[in-house]
């Protein structure tokens, strides 16, 4: 179905009713999507598992004690081990909640674009994380209350945390478009999300494939990201990853139409 | 020239791996018509009304709601479209207004005039008392009306609604089908159902699917009488005969001898109480046989308590054509190609 393509009304047809515009239906469907992580507790639960498991990683082993200068470098890397996690809890129900109990066909029968649903939903998942990451911006604050902390590398830390954990969800998104139920949509997130993380750990295996390995681990990412540095290579992988995903998505969600 | 057919289906047909869910399905609805989509469960009732809302494509065929393609312009369907799907899923933890104005905003429909709208399908639908509500506290019968609430929302032209009174008990349900009746003096609306007492209620017009083929069109009143047959309810005393005769002995009695006053009459008991055998005789409309029972009555020595011809319910219409048509297609099928089967 070429939904994009705006037809001429045949003759005889009735007025088309108004649609609201691409920009418009998906900020809609991501403000209900954000909304209702808040209306039941997993949103709560969300942010709140992650607040004690980032404080777990990064106190217990007093990290940042024993490096013995002012760094975010394990608050980050704490973070970036636990976004395999808690984005997949974060998208798991976007699409699978939505097909088992059956609102999705009251949404996608509304007139909205697929795109619009996915990108919504993804964004309103995405700002949930995007939540999550701000509640712990207290470790920098307090860390900045203990020495001179340079704030360009926090923020763009925080950026590229966002982004790849963005990455995380859009997986997780797409995995959700595939089945009914929640629970199994997070475990495959996660098993898909932990492999690709686990990527780099294993380059002494397959030798001359390393460097692709690690380009496509999450991790070896992350690890740039954790000292500060967001270049251009993390950027347009976490972008490419979000893409393949929110395609795939696409492909998932058109294919309702023919089974 | 605009079109007075609002809803057009043109062979659309439906398969799902190997069975046909809608078979070449061919109608038309025109302007202000309320239509009732009548079939027996997996009929292909649902399946036509996700086809002709976008929900799902056709396999074959065509469709056009109010003039625009399902296939080619579906998000055009939908503007002019209200749709209730069966069993309107709705997100349990927003409220009732949260969610006209979500449904609203997806319409596109003004800031300025969204509280009018919404004031105005709360009005229509009853929701007044359920406002302060969030989905999930409802019952049934509210959450159909928010449902019903929200396909109103936009002012459609065109309603689809799919089994609208499912799951709800005789009073909600009958309240559903007087908004609906109010809501169909200005729009076009198809409703499907398998309660027969509703599409009196509500439908000039009936379709009956069966198998994914249309197997009647037309009013209600109309198909009854088609299938010209009327039938007689006879009860007879159980107790006690006409003046010292004997009552009969056994309904079988009552049922053999009833059945021989007809030609190609068939008769069998009715649900009844203890005190009299209460028979119903199917037979066709031409002549009037009731002279014919009471005459019979007397000489058998029976007290005749009730008697009563009335055309064919649509009940029966519905059980012949859904039933009947599902041995005949059986039969056919399988003796066209029966190599084809597994």
């Amino acid at each position: 179905m070429s939904e994009t393509a705006e037809a001429v009304a045949p003759a005889g047809a009735i007025p088309r009713g108004s649609t609201g515009t691409p920009f418009n239906n998906t900020m809609t469907i991501a403000k209900r999507e954000f909304a209702s992580y808040f209306s039941s507790p997993l949103g709560y639960i969300v942010i709140g598992m992650f607040l004690l498991l980032v404080g777990f990683l990064v106190f217990y082993p007093f990290a940042f004690l024993v490096i013995g200068k002012t760094s975010v470098q394990p608050l980050f890397n704490a973070i970036s081990w636990l976004l395999p996690l808690i984005s997949p809890a974060i998208a798991m129900r976007t699409f699978a909640e939505e097909s088992r109990t059956g609102t999705l066909e009251m949404l996608i029968t509304q007139p909205v674009r697929d795109g619009e649903v996915i990108l919504g939903k993804f964004l309103g998942a995405a700002g949930l994380l995007g939540v999550a990451l701000a509640t712990t911006f207290i470790y920098p604050m307090v860390i900045s209350k203990m020495g001179e902390l340079d704030w360009g590398p926090v923020l763009g830390g925080y950026l590229g945390l966002l982004l790849g954990g963005a990455a995380y969800v859009s997986l997780g998104v797409m995995v959700s478009s595939h089945t009914k139920d929640q629970i199994t949509a997070f475990f495959l997130a996660f098993i898909v999300g932990a492999v690709f993380f686990l990527l780099d750990k294993a380059p002494i295996m397959f030798g001359g494939a390393a460097s692709v390995l690690e380009y496509l681990c999450p991790d070896y990412h992350f690890k740039s990201i954790a000292r500060g540095v967001l270049d251009l290579r993390n950027v347009i992988y976490f972008v490419s990853v979000i893409s393949v995903c929110l395609l795939a998505t696409a492909r998932s969600l058109g294919s309702r139409r023919w089974n | 020239m605009a079109t007075d057919v609002m809803i057009e289906a043109r062979d659309l047909t439906k398969i799902y791996g190997t069975q046909r869910a809608v078979d070449k399905l061919n109608f038309e609805i025109r302007r202000g018509e309320i239509v009732g989509f009548l079939g027996p469960n997996g009929a292909g009732k649902s399946t036509t009304m996700k086809i002709l809302t976008c929900f799902i494509a056709p396999t074959e065929g065509t469709a056009k709601i109010g003039g625009h393609d399902v296939f080619n312009d579906p998000l055009a369907v939908r503007s002019v479209l209200g749709y209730l799907p069966q069993r309107a899923a709705l997100y349990p933890e927003m409220g009732v207004v949260e969610y006209l104005e979500f449904a609203a905003e997806l319409r596109a429909i003004p800031k300025s005039e969204r509280r009018e709208r919404i004031k105005k399908v709360v009005k229509i639908c009853g929701l007044e008392e359920a406002l302060r509500k969030e989905i999930g506290q409802l019952s049934y019968g509210y959450r159909q009306r928010v449902g019903l609430a929200q396909a109103l929302i936009h002012d459609p032209p065109i309603l689809i609604l799919d089994e609208p009174t499912a799951d709800l008990d005789p009073n909600e349900s009958a309240e559903v089908i007087e908004y609906i009746k109010a809501i169909g003096k200005t729009r076009t609306v198809m409703l499907s159902t398998h309660d027969l007492s509703e599409v009196k209620a509500s439908c000039a017009r009936v379709l009956i699917v069966n198998r994914g083929k249309i197997v009647a069109d037309g009013a209600p009143d109309e198909l009854a009488a088609k299938s010209g047959r009327v039938r007689y309810v006879i009860g007879i005393d159980e107790k006690q005969g006409l003046k010292g005769a004997k009552a009969p002995e056994s309904v079988g009695e009552v049922l053999k001898a009833l059945e021989g006053v007809v030609k190609g009459g068939t008769a069998k008991e009715l649900t009844s109480d203890d005190k009299a055998h209460v028979v119903e005789v199917t037979a066709a409309g031409g002549d009037d046989h009731r002279r014919e029972f009471f005459q019979l009555a007397v000489d058998k020595g029976w007290n005749l308590l009730e008697l009563r011809r009335e055309a064919l319910q649509l009940e029966e219409v519905f059980r012949q054509l859904t039933v009947g048509a599902d041995a005949k297609s059986a039969d056919k099928s399988e003796s066209k190609k029966s190599t084809a089967k597994e």
